[in-house]
């Protein structure tokens, strides 16, 4: 178990290292200068001390030698200054936002995780009852539909149109912390992240459903006199949890995508809006940062996943 | 029959397909005493199965219906109960209890994710009441009783850990676990090895004979009708077309499928010399008519080498040929 963790440990540090040399070589390639940010459009700077600027942030070295200063000092913790913002260190920075994008991840999660599994019961079991049809159109709905649609659309409705949600934000600025405050700011873009999610886990939770309710071992439950409604709940539900299980694990970067939209759209002080920013001024070291701490939280819960469905299916043995 | 444990009369069960009703089993009668065995015989398709899951009122839902006759079981109260009346709720109440199952399957009919203790203490906790740690107690005894080595370490293992053997002793002791006064196996010993049905049949005969229940037992191998049944009823296209002793029904089969089934078995020294000669083992020429295409007369008709015009014409009675045993068949006497 303990070995099994290690080794999954160093494969993740692998795949950040070379998340690293994919991102830095991708921002190198795209357009647009860093050193703009510093220049002020009214008094633009002579060429020659645009060359100087350029020398002190290192941007004149060949790409290889940049890469490897960037990596001794990052190994060391030292991520680099932002650029863009007058010289803060990224990584407190960039600390700084996991937690209000882990909150509404986690959030979006949970709903879609809650949500997705319990329709997807209710639709396997009531299979082709007028219930399953529409809750499988709305699936089908909240999958096809954009993340730009139903979060714009949600935000004009919701706080737009009938005022029942604040229309961005985490906290109204101004007033003391309250956890009803933050909760009212969570909720809507919470459930918005969620709706794609929960319309894909409660699909496959309905056909992996059904497919477990045609097993042997769920007739023979039903013959030893279980209750309808814990064959379905106790002896169904843990043997289909496990493809879902599975779904949710590998599609949680699919989620990040989602999140850094509406945190832009939400205006939710994240690591996606922050990485919007760090993009569109090509503030390289926190683009860097940003990345690589997603991509270590992404590589972490997959590996809770795996963890978790051997938890659940004693089949699988982590251990070997 | 008096006193029977199990009695069927005319039970027909439909399926309903494509908007028609199809029936699986066609007026079946069966009783089966208490102590006794019984074994239902016939290929895929003869209604041997849905005749049990008519039972234990597990027919596909929506799908399956008990369309008439009736079924009575005496429950361990000593009272009978029509089956075939009951809401869902009081059957779900018999099953596991009075009457419980051993599947075909060792392999997939147990819970791949709960431990084999947990799965036979789940109905000692639901029929009888009993504390999950009663309940685990009363598990590990019952793996020891159908002859699990080191019970109290099995109990805690997961069905991928055992053997198919075990896990089909795993689910005899889960069909016992509540004493049921009838017990049906559905072709319990099909997916196992030769030397495995062997001990299987052993240890069902003992625990038959230590709890005399009553055991329909489900099969379309004669060779083990021979070893464990008192009594057969061979099924085709639905409908019993002989029913007597076993010892009887194979020394003096009355019904031309019963014939030709037997003659079908391979017997070790005969096939190697019909080998040796060049020569096809003996089969039953034709198939089983399909359900929905059922022909106005005996089904077995199209495959019989006696069938008479007579035979074509309407569906032959269950005769009574000498005491206890019947035959489908107008021309049983030349059998």
């Amino acid at each position: 178990m303990l070995t099994y963790m290690f080794r999954r440990l160093a494969v993740g540090l692998a795949m950040l290292l070379a998340l690293s040399v994919l991102v830095f070589i991708l921002l190198r390639l795209a357009p647009g200068d860093p050193v703009a940010a510093y220049i002020n459009p009214s008094a633009p700077l002579s060429p020659q001390a645009l060359a100087e600027l350029r020398a002190r942030l290192g941007l004149d070295q060949p790409l290889p030698v940049q890469y490897l200063a960037w990596l001794r000092a990052a190994l060391s913790g030292n991520f680099g200054y932002s650029i863009q913002r007058g010289g803060v260190p990224v990584l407190p920075l960039v600390l700084g936002r996991v937690g209000p994008t882990a909150l509404l991840m986690g959030t979006g999660l949970v709903i879609a995780t809650v949500a997705g599994i319990a329709t997807g019961i209710v639709s396997a079991v009531r299979r082709n009852s007028s219930l399953d049809v529409a809750l499988s159109a709305v699936a089908s709905l909240g999958i096809s539909s954009p993340a730009f649609l139903t979060a714009l659309l949600g935000l004009y409705l919701f706080a737009v149109k009938f005022h029942v949600a604040p229309a961005g934000g985490m906290l109204t600025p101004g007033v003391p912390f309250s956890l009803t405050d933050l909760l009212a700011h969570l909720i809507l873009p919470a459930c918005l992240l969620s709706l794609g999610y929960a319309a894909m886990i409660m699909r496959y939770m309905r056909s992996s459903l059904l497919e477990v309710l045609n097993q042997d071992y769920v007739r023979t439950a039903r013959a030893k006199g279980v209750r309808e409604v814990w064959v379905i709940l106790k002896h169904a539900t843990r043997n289909a949890l496990l493809p879902v299980i599975t779904l949710i694990g590998s599609t949680i970067g699919v989620a990040v995508g989602g999140a850094i939209f509406l945190e832009s759209v939400f205006n939710w002080p994240g690591m996606g809006l922050l990485l919007v920013d760090a993009v569109s001024s090509r503030d390289y070291p926190v683009i860097m940062c940003a990345t690589l701490i997603t991509g270590a939280g992404v590589i972490l819960v997959n590996l809770l996943t795996d963890l978790l469905y051997a938890v659940i299916d004693p089949r699988i043995q982590v251990s070997k | 029959m008096k006193d029977a444990v199990l009695d069927i009369s005319g039970l027909t069960t439909t399926f309903t397909i494509g908007g028609r009703a199809i029936p699986a089993v066609q007026d079946l009668d069966l009783a089966i005493a208490a102590g006794e065995t019984v074994a239902l015989v016939g290929e895929s398709g003869s209604g041997k199965s849905v005749t049990s899951l008519s039972i234990m009122g597990l027919l596909p839902r929506r799908v399956g219906q008990v369309a008439a006759g009736s079924i009575r079981l005496r429950c361990k109260s000593g009272q009978t109960t029509s089956l075939t009346g009951l809401d869902p709720e009081s059957l779900r109440r018999l099953r596991g209890n009075d009457v419980a199952m051993v599947f075909q399957e060792p392999m997939t009919s147990l819970n791949p994710v709960f431990t084999v203790g947990e799965q036979i203490a789940e109905p000692i906790r639901i029929h009888l009441g009993k504390s999950h740690r009663s309940a685990a107690a009363d598990a590990v005894r019952l793996l020891g009783e159908v002859g699990i080595p080191d019970p109290e370490r099995r109990a805690k293992q997961y069905p991928h850990e055992l053997s198919g053997g075990m896990r089909q002793r795993v689910t005899i002791a889960m069909a016992l676990a509540c004493d049921p006064q009838l017990l049906i196996a559905d072709e319990p010993t099909t997916a196992l090895d030769v030397t495995i049905q062997a001990q299987i049949l052993t240890l069902m005969a003992k625990l038959q004979a230590e709890r005399s229940m009553a055991v329909l037992f489900i099969t379309h191998n004669l060779g083990v009708v021979a070893e464990i049944a008192d009594r057969v009823a061979v099924m085709y296209a639905g409908r019993i077309v002989e029913t007597g002793p076993v010892q009887d029904v194979f020394d003096h089969p009355r019904h031309p499928y019963t014939k030709g089934l037997l003659r079908s078995v391979p017997k070790l020294g005969e096939a190697a010399q019909l080998k040796a000669q060049g020569r096809d083992l003996p089969t039953i020429a034709g198939n089983v008519p399909s359900l929905r295409h059922l022909p106005p007369g005996c089904a077995f008709a199209n495959r019989c080498e006696l069938a008479t015009e007579s035979c074509r014409a309407a569906v032959p009675v269950l005769e009574e040929v000498s005491s206890g045993r019947h035959a489908r068949c107008i021309r049983w006497r030349e059998v």
